[in-house]
């Protein structure tokens, strides 16, 4: 017999996935920071002002917004029972997390 | 059953005072449960730090205003235990996907692999910390 809405394994793969994308770039932006020159306001605009860093910021980002709705999901799951009370933040947590990817696209293309 | 004994009332360990003070979790334990609370610490955080990365980039005021800021003692404490968040989800994180590797998981080397996810994120914040000030 099948049970369940099937999203499990989905989730979990997506868990792992973004994870490693979201390491990948932290090494990354951590070389590029500490191999370059001392941190001033051009150094740090120019960080962000290239095309790939911008677009490995995006897919950073994204990789956030999916990897903490799995999470906080499971958080909620565990400890939040009555189900209004859970559908209430799981709402919450989503649009808080359109408003982080929104937000960010806009810091990165101003 | 004729003959069912009398159900003793179980005792419950899941009081805040239990939780606290009398289960006490394993090493591994400590580094699942502080993954979670490093997470939502995490997740809670970024409007905080979109908003200093936003000012940061925005113009040149906004980028010393911002590292004037970071440097006042509050938010420096904040952001050190954002740094230790980040470091610990990461370790732990690597552990995690090992796990799920089946490799690591006998009793001895998840021990080991625990005490160093809490060594290596607490040397990495450090040296961090002493990279940003």
């Amino acid at each position: 017999m099948v049970v369940g809405a099937h999203y499990g394994l989905r989730d979990w793969l997506a868990q792992r996935i973004t994870a490693a994308i979201m390491a990948v770039y932290t090494v990354i932006l951590l070389v590029v920071l500490i191999g370059g020159a001392p941190i001033s306001y051009a150094v740090w605009k120019d960080v962000f002002a290239q095309g790939w860093m911008r677009v490995a910021t995006l897919l950073f980002a994204a990789s956030l917004a999916w990897h903490a709705w799995v999470g906080m999901r499971d958080i909620l799951m565990d400890y939040v029972k009555p189900a209004g009370a859970r559908l209430t933040l799981e709402v919450a947590v989503l649009l808080v997390i359109a408003g982080y990817l929104g937000w960010s696209i806009q810091i990165l293309w101003r | 059953m004729a003959n069912a004994t009398i159900r003793k009332p179980r005792p419950k360990y899941l009081s805040l005072g239990a939780l606290l003070f009398e289960i006490r979790l394993p090493l591994a334990g400590w580094v699942s449960i502080l993954h979670r609370i490093s997470g939502l610490l995490l997740f809670l955080a970024v409007v905080w730090l979109l908003f200093m990365l936003d000012r940061s980039l925005a113009s040149e005021e906004g980028f010393e205003a911002m590292r004037r800021y970071a440097g006042l003692p509050p938010v420096k404490l904040a952001l050190l235990a954002l740094i230790w968040a980040y470091c610990h989800h990461f370790c732990a994180g690597i552990r995690f996907l090992f796990l799920d590797l089946d490799k690591g998981v006998d009793l001895a080397s998840a021990r080991l692999t625990s005490a160093l996810v809490i060594a290596a994120s607490l040397a990495l914040t450090a040296w961090l910390g002493v990279l940003l000030w």
